[in-house]
């Protein structure tokens, strides 16, 4: 037998390093993809064997009112909580930003719900802030104004998660901090010898360079929006009431996955929100050639 | 002259003042906004229900920790002890599971040729972007079948074969920082890869080590889907899994109680946020801000 080269050698040792991701890449995420893919063209309750059933679960989807539903719930908060967690959090950093003393402290603070925001605990506390008895209306009641219960109707049920969204902006605040602490001073002593007021050192300076960083941002905080599911489910009882308007998407799976066991439709369901994603992922990655700018 | 000079620096600098100061109390007065809702629990906490509802005063009358002893006891005789050891014993298993599995897959990307090495990297990259719904069916049923249902299997195994693609991110890249000088010189002196990988290398990526634990603890610690759709039985309930169920058995009886439990859910957080903050913070801006 021939002896191994040394390039051989150090193929067979790198695979061997790479194969615990490389059987759970398989054994849990490709194999389980294909199946979910098989499932969605079939009808499956789990009890049964799956039948193939061709394009029924999608069909049966476009004609479902309450897909419906669950994506304009999900397109509102998306296209709500995103923005506003922008903004928010390059403006709370720009601020903290020359506070540089304080900054470590002001920042922990403004981090922390990002930290708790996804636990059921908080949103637990949100279901109370906003009842007819929360917090919310003891406060307005101080004005003489009698609130409504914010999360029992159906036109403000929604605002009330997105607000739970927007409340942990932090997490995408962290990552302008740091940015920002990597623009080179000298940029903005060029600019300041050069007559620049502040207004224009942040539209010429400051935001430009941090067009990478907001990308990054919405990419990510898009992705995660989309899947959000714990506050929808502890708010609405894992209903998506009142009147399915907390119907989130993962909600409305879920529902049908392991309320219903239609296990086939679900599997629809979930190749329809990867699409969806890469979509709009798509889409985000086409425009940013026109917006982010790269040094 | 020399003297007005001095007097228009001074105004200036107590004009430069007052705007700081206005800037701060600005902040805090948003951060205490901000901080209210949690603080707001806190204080519930040791009310009683008609003290919460009431709304007089945001401080309570008399510190009441009978809502902590009530809490505590749980429901259908299971105590939150239960709760809690089982999210602990599945937030450690899965931070022993990320932490070897990832580092080791890393220290391949990082530090070894092998072909294809580009192809799985990008692919490692692209499942960062999956919704975990196109796997999560096929998988519970699998687990179901292989009657795991009830166990901690489900959550804990995927761990140990580096299915966290975002941690494998990190140490691939906190690892190709390490010169490749120490490798060498390890190689020189016959070390073969895998004391490479354990005297050299795991050593000197404790940073990233750290930051990987944390995030593991703080996303298994506030897991909930997956913890409600494996775990049914009341006495493998994790902490989330039981406070949702909480709420139900309470009725509207004791929001003190509901209040006082979901207080001490936090509390493992903030404890990992006081030690570990800094290392937060590595964490959220990497991949970002170096990548």
């Amino acid at each position: 037998m021939k002896e191994l080269t040394r390039k051989q050698k150090q193929g067979i040792i790198g695979y061997l390093f790479l194969s615990p991701w490389l059987i759970g890449f398989f054994a849990l995420t490709a194999i389980p993809m294909l199946a979910s893919l098989y499932f969605s063209f079939s009808r499956y309750d789990m009890l049964t064997p799956p039948r193939f059933a061709g394009l029924d679960n999608y069909t049966k989807m476009a004609s479902d009112p309450k897909f419906y539903k669950s994506l304009q719930v999900t397109f509102t908060y998306v296209g709500l909580s995103v923005p506003f967690v922008l903004v928010f959090a390059l403006i709370v950093a720009l601020i903290l930003q020359k506070n540089r003393r304080a900054v470590g402290i002001y920042r922990a603070i403004y981090y922390l719900p990002s930290l708790f925001g996804g636990s059921v605990a908080v949103a637990i506390l949100w279901k109370e802030l906003f009842n007819k008895e929360g917090v919310v209306n003891q406060i307005l009641g101080n004005f003489g104004v009698e609130g409504i219960s914010w999360i029992a109707t159906p036109s403000t049920a929604i605002y009330t998660l997105i607000l739970l969204g927007i409340w942990q902006f932090g997490a995408s605040m962290v990552v302008f901090l740091a940015a920002l602490k990597q623009i080179p001073m000298t940029y903005y002593e060029a600019a300041m010898i050069d007559g620049a007021g502040k207004v224009r050192r942040l539209f010429y300076i400051t935001l430009p360079l941090l067009t990478p960083m907001v990308f990054f941002n919405v990419v990510m905080q898009v992705i995660s929006a989309f899947q959000s599911f714990t506050p929808a489910y502890i708010i609405s009882n894992g209903t998506g009431a009142p009147l399915d308007s907390t119907l989130f998407y993962t909600l409305y799976l879920y529902l049908k996955a392991f309320g219903q066991f239609q296990m086939g439709y679900a599997s629809a369901l979930a190749w329809i929100l990867l699409l969806i994603i890469g979509a709009v992922t798509g889409v985000l990655f086409i425009t940013a050639k026109k917006w982010v700018f790269y040094e | 002259m020399n003297k007005g000079v001095n007097s228009m620096k001074k105004k200036r600098k107590i004009k430069k003042q007052i705007r700081a100061l206005i800037s701060h109390i600005l902040i805090i007065g948003i951060g205490v906004f901000m901080m209210y809702p949690l603080l707001w629990m806190i204080s519930s906490s040791f009310k009683d229900n008609t003290e919460i509802f009431q709304g007089e005063g945001f401080f309570p009358n008399v510190f009441r920790f009978s809502n902590y002893v009530e809490g505590w006891a749980g429901m259908s005789g299971i105590t939150f002890t239960t709760f809690f050891a089982n999210s602990f014993a599945i937030v450690i298993l899965a931070i022993i599971g990320n932490l070897i599995s990832c580092s080791l897959v890393a220290y391949a990307f990082a530090k070894i040729d092998f072909p294809l090495k580009k192809i799985w990297f990008a692919i490692m990259l692209a499942t960062l972007m999956l919704p975990i719904h196109v796997r999560l069916i096929p998988q519970y049923i699998v687990f179901s079948k292989l009657n795991w249902l009830n166990t901690f299997i489900p959550l804990v195994l995927p761990k140990f074969f580096a299915t966290e693609g975002f941690f494998v991110f990190l140490m691939t890249q906190y690892m190709r920082s390490l010169p490749r000088e120490l490798d060498d010189a390890a190689t020189v002196d016959g070390c073969g890869p895998f004391r490479t990988y354990i005297e050299i290398i795991l050593p000197l990526s404790v940073p990233a080590i750290i930051t990987t634990a944390i995030f593991t603890f703080i996303w298994t610690w506030n897991d909930f889907f997956s913890q409600m759709i494996y775990l049914n039985r009341i006495e493998k309930y994790t902490v989330s899994v039981a406070l949702r169920m909480f709420v139900d058995s309470m009725g509207n009886s004791s929001w003190g109680a509901l209040f006082a439990m979901s207080t001490l859910s936090l509390v493992p957080l903030m404890a990992m946020f006081i030690g570990f903050q800094n290392y937060l913070v590595d964490g959220i801006t990497s991949g970002s801000v170096k990548g």
